[in-house]
């Protein structure tokens, strides 16, 4: 099977979601722990990771700052802000609408039938 | 989102900085998955290998960073801008030709539109200025005469008015160095203005040092006064800032300076273009000056929230309680109808609107041949860089990415040529801001100002999108197959380069016909019979003092003063005529009513009289001008009947009343408020106030019959008249050595200076149309120069198969005609179009005047010849053998 390419808009929502799960963290592990809850399936090119991180923190959604990582290395960790919580949560909500409809309308069967909402 | 704006702008300028931050970013990046990799047992080589992959890439890691940062377009504006440069560079030829037609085309624009803006769009320059306004009769053929008002009638319409905050007004009548200023026994002469003493407070002018005026001054017997233009107070006063109060003598009378006025007021500009006026005095409203008629111009401030069809209700109101003089009842009333305001900006720029508004046009279409050209020269260029562009858009450029590069070159260079345009616009401003003589309001005034840059900014990227916009669309929408087999696409480039030419060919006929029938209309203005002759005449102003208790002693002192002084100048060698008028055509002017045939009963509604001119025997001939009948002699004078020389016009006016045999006037008697006038002779119609109108009529009186207001020396001369000069102001002198340098003035002066808006609209269309024509013959060259060297393998083949030079030439010739002539045929349509637009400017010419046409078509033909003869000379000496071994 191959990979999933990424719909628009949805890398910055698997940011979000992952920052508001795990704390602060790092962009590596960030576009890590994606691909592993993901189980792999995600065709993420990591670097894309830093467009979405630059786009989240000038919404003011996330936080940054430079710190040193369990193995000291240097890195610049994320977090998520308040605004980015809510924001979160409604992205959510709309996401998971969406999937809903997606799930009717592809369910549909060949008369036109299908689930009633 | 726009509040994420602030941080992207921030983003552009702290770039730098977040370029590093994402470089160590990666770096951290790249050790994390490293390490990673290393733990799962790979080698260094593979871990490292394998934690880029997963990246993605380096480069566009970074460039999508950029992109979602913010003004990824203003990043790449940058580079398309300094690849723009490179480019340009490396083509220098093209870029001067581009530049340079740029730069003449927006030069054109920026220095038009600062002419229309200062004479048309910008309010005068006067505080609220909109408030002001020029009070006037509707408008006749005896000007200034006709649009004055006696101070009587000032103060009525002061009184009686409601609408206005003040009314002030000026003595409308002052010639010319009127002032003579004594410099340590040298007479300096100079021009003041007498004005009302409320002038510069009603106008919102406020003094650079010193005071204004205040109705003391102007008093009956008070002390002279006089305010000094700034011009003047730093050439004749060495910019003294001790200046205010020191006295000088002025005319005799020690007058004290009470102030100097801010280099922004010029009267001059305003009031009466083409002259410069030193110095203002305050008129003396309630002593002699009531005598003399109607003297004042009126002007008014209106209240706040006063329209102007208010305030014409309000003058017509007044208007018949007005008396010429009050002592005289059966002179109140004449002024009914006779007032009536009109913004003071339309009276003076109103009637240059059209020839403003067909000026602009011109350069606009000066604009678009320059943009039509540019057009066409980026094509060409464009279809060299086919392959570049193919290459690019192989390489993954977007069409869009290529647009905004062809579109960051069109702006590069507009932006050089509006740099360079607006240095040329400066230059012209410049010197048009320093042409005195030209008879044109508030042209000292020019100057390039905000609105002018904005403008400038503005055509630059107007230029620039029109002019880069075809090639462009031409450019990114191309076959990105074809072009890289190279078979191009240099036909169907060519059609539309075949287009771009005819247009501007056409453009350039539009204004070639322009040009072509303001010249014509010049011409003819020039071949008008003025009703003297102002070839080898010339006028200088004389002082002499006449003053004497009685009106015959002074006539006795005039006469022998002026007979001696008329002999004396007669007597220098190469003088042929002379003779001496108070006033000359083209010049100030007055009338003194209307004389009537005696006898006959006036009809109630008497036209405004003739202009009087109060001259000596010999002045007629001095200026060239016809007489039927006898001149004036010595004789005429207090002792003996009251003589005139009147106009053809008012004869054939008067005789149209009078019964006499012939209709003809000459021995009959007129009488103008009581006073018998015999009419001794007829002379011709003068143009007395300008040369296009209708001549006027006038009426002469002896100077030793009437009392003369100064004095112009006339002579007419068998050599050029500015010879003359030293020998006449040495005579002058020695008569009188209070004499002042006075100008000595070619009469042909006075008629340049009264055709000078003409000259001056029809010398800058005619340089625009001329500049068109270069950039048509330009634009036509550019295209079959192209043409040739594209068929060049074409053109071998058939001369290899046998076709002469002579065919060849006239085969691209032809092509040039079909052009030329495609477009010659567009513009004439549009030219017959556009010419009525101009009709009114024209002088006894037809806007589809045959031979301005034809001039038209001929020309165009010719340039067109000439400019596909270079490439069709080109191409017939093309060797078959070398074009065929080419490819």
């Amino acid at each position: 099977m191959s990979k999933l390419d990424l719909l628009q808009g949805t890398l910055d929502l698997m940011v979000l979601k992952t920052l508001a799960a795990l704390g602060s963290l790092h962009g590596y592990g960030i576009a890590r722990r994606i691909e592993q809850v993901s189980g792999n399936q995600v065709l993420l090119n990591q670097g894309t990771i830093y467009a979405s991180l630059v786009r989240l923190e000038q919404r003011g959604w996330i936080a940054s700052s430079w710190g040193v990582s369990g193995n000291n290395r240097k890195a610049k960790f994320y977090s998520i802000t308040k605004a980015g919580r809510r924001q979160l949560a409604e992205d959510a909500r709309y996401w998971q609408r969406l999937t809903g409809v997606m799930d009717r309308v592809l369910a549909m069967g060949a008369d036109g039938s299908g689930e009633p909402a | 989102m726009s509040w994420r704006l602030p941080r992207r702008v921030g983003a552009f300028f702290t770039r730098r900085h977040l370029d590093r931050e994402l470089e160590d970013e990666l770096a951290s990046h790249l050790e994390f998955a490293i390490e990673e990799n290393l733990e799962r047992g790979m080698t260094p080589e593979e871990a490292r290998r394998a934690a880029l992959a997963s990246l993605g890439g380096m480069t566009q890691a970074r460039e999508k960073h950029r992109e979602a940062r913010g003004f990824m377009t203003f990043d790449i504006f940058l580079q398309d801008l300094k690849y723009t440069l490179r480019t340009l560079n490396r083509d220098r030829g093209f870029a001067a030709v581009a530049i340079l037609i740029l730069a003449l085309g927006i030069g054109a624009n920026v220095a038009v539109f600062s002419v229309v803006n200062t004479l048309l769009l910008r309010p005068l320059p006067f505080p609220d200025a909109q408030q002001l306004v020029w009070i006037a009769p509707p408008p006749t053929k005896c000007g200034l005469s006709c649009a004055t008002y006696s101070t009587d009638a000032y103060d009525e319409f002061r009184a009686g008015s409601r609408s206005y905050q003040d009314v002030t007004g000026y003595f409308a009548f002052s010639g010319a160095d009127n002032l003579s200023l004594d410099v340590n026994g040298t007479p300096i002469p100079a021009t003041s203005i007498d004005v009302v003493a409320n002038f510069f407070q009603v106008l919102g002018v406020h003094p650079a040092m010193g005071r204004l005026f205040t109705p003391d001054d102007a008093r009956d017997g008070a002390a002279p006064t006089i305010l000094l233009s700034d011009a003047w107070w730093r050439r004749q006063f060495a910019a003294d800032p001790n200046i205010v109060g020191k006295t000088f003598d002025m005319n005799g009378r020690q007058t004290t300076v009470i102030g100097v006025l801010p280099a922004s007021f010029d009267f001059g500009a305003v009031f009466s273009p083409g002259s410069k006026v030193d110095a203002i005095t305050p008129l003396d409203l309630y002593g002699p000056p009531r005598d003399w008629g109607n003297i004042i111009t009126f002007i008014g401030r209106l209240k706040p929230g006063v329209t102007l069809a208010q305030a014409r209700q309000d003058a017509a109101a007044v208007a018949p309680t007005m008396c010429w003089n009050n002592k005289q009842p059966q002179s109140c009333g004449s002024y009914k109808d006779q007032v009536v305001p009109v913004p003071l900006k339309d009276y003076v720029s109103g009637r240059l609107r059209r020839s403003l508004v067909v000026l602009w046009s011109a350069v606009g279409m000066i604009l678009l041949i320059a943009c039509v050209n540019l057009s066409n020269l980026l094509l060409a260029r464009a279809t060299a860089r086919q392959r570049e562009f193919a290459m690019r858009t192989a390489l993954g450029a977007s069409r869009g990415r290529i647009m905004g590069q062809l579109l960051t070159e069109s702006l590069a260079l507009s932006c050089a040529g509006a740099v360079l345009g607006l240095g040329l616009a400066y230059v012209l401003l410049f010197w048009l801001a320093h042409q005195g003589s030209i008879a044109l309001p508030l042209l000292s005034t020019l100057r390039i100002d905000g609105a002018a840059l904005a403008w400038t900014v503005f055509i630059a990227i107007a230029a620039a999108v029109l002019f880069g916009l075809v090639p462009g669309l031409r450019m990114a929408g191309g076959n990105l197959h074809e072009s890289l087999k190279d078979s191009g696409q240099g036909r169907r480039h060519e059609r539309v380069r075949a287009v771009l030419v005819v247009t501007e060919v056409a453009l350039a006929c539009v204004l070639l016909v322009g040009a072509g029938l303001l010249l014509r209309s010049f011409v003819r203005v020039l071949d008008v019979d003025l009703g003297f002759q102002p070839e080898r005449a010339a006028a200088v102003k004389v002082d002499y003092d006449d003053s004497a208790p009685t009106f015959a002693a002074r006539v006795q002192k005039r006469s022998a003063i002026l007979q001696q002084l008329l002999a004396r100048v007669s007597a220098i060698p190469g003088v042929e005529a002379a003779g001496i008028s108070d006033y000359l055509p083209l010049g100030q002017n007055r009338a003194w009513g209307t004389p009537f045939p005696k006898g006959v009963r006036p009809p109630d509604k008497v036209p405004a009289g003739p202009l009087v001119y109060v001259v000596t025997p010999g002045y007629l001939r001095a200026m060239g001008t016809r007489l039927r009948g006898r001149d004036f002699t010595w004789d005429d004078g207090p002792n003996s009947d009251n003589v005139v020389l009147i106009s053809r016009g008012y004869a054939r006016f008067l005789a149209s009343y009078a019964h006499w045999p012939n209709d003809d006037a000459v021995g009959h008697i007129i009488t103008n408020g009581g006073a018998d006038l015999r009419v001794i002779g007829i002379v011709d119609d003068v143009h007395e106030e300008n040369v296009e109108g209708d001549p006027g009529w006038q009426i002469y009186y002896s100077a030793l019959q009437q009392s003369p207001t100064g004095a112009q020396l006339v002579i007419r001369s068998t050599l050029p008249p500015a010879t003359l000069a030293n020998s006449v102001l040495h005579v002058l002198r020695e008569l009188n050595p209070k004499q002042p340098a006075a100008e000595f003035r070619p009469i042909q002066t006075f008629v340049d200076h009264a055709n000078s808006p003409r000259r001056f609209f029809m010398l800058l269309v005619a340089s625009f149309a001329g500049l068109g024509l270069f950039l048509a013959a330009l634009g036509i060259y550019g295209v079959i120069s192209y043409s040739v060297t594209r068929q060049t393998q074409e053109i071998g083949i058939r001369m290899a198969l046998g076709a002469t030079m002579g065919r060849v030439q006239r085969q691209v010739l032809g092509g040039t005609l079909r052009l030329a002539i495609a477009g010659i045929a567009l513009g004439a349509v549009a030219s017959v179009a556009a010419a009525k637009l101009i009709a009114s400017l024209l002088f006894a010419t037809s806007p589809w005047d045959v031979a301005t046409y034809a001039a038209m078509v001929v020309m165009l033909l010719a340039v067109a010849v000439v400019a596909g003869y270079l490439p069709a000379r080109r191409a017939s000496r093309i060797d078959p053998m070398v074009a065929l071994r080419a490819n």
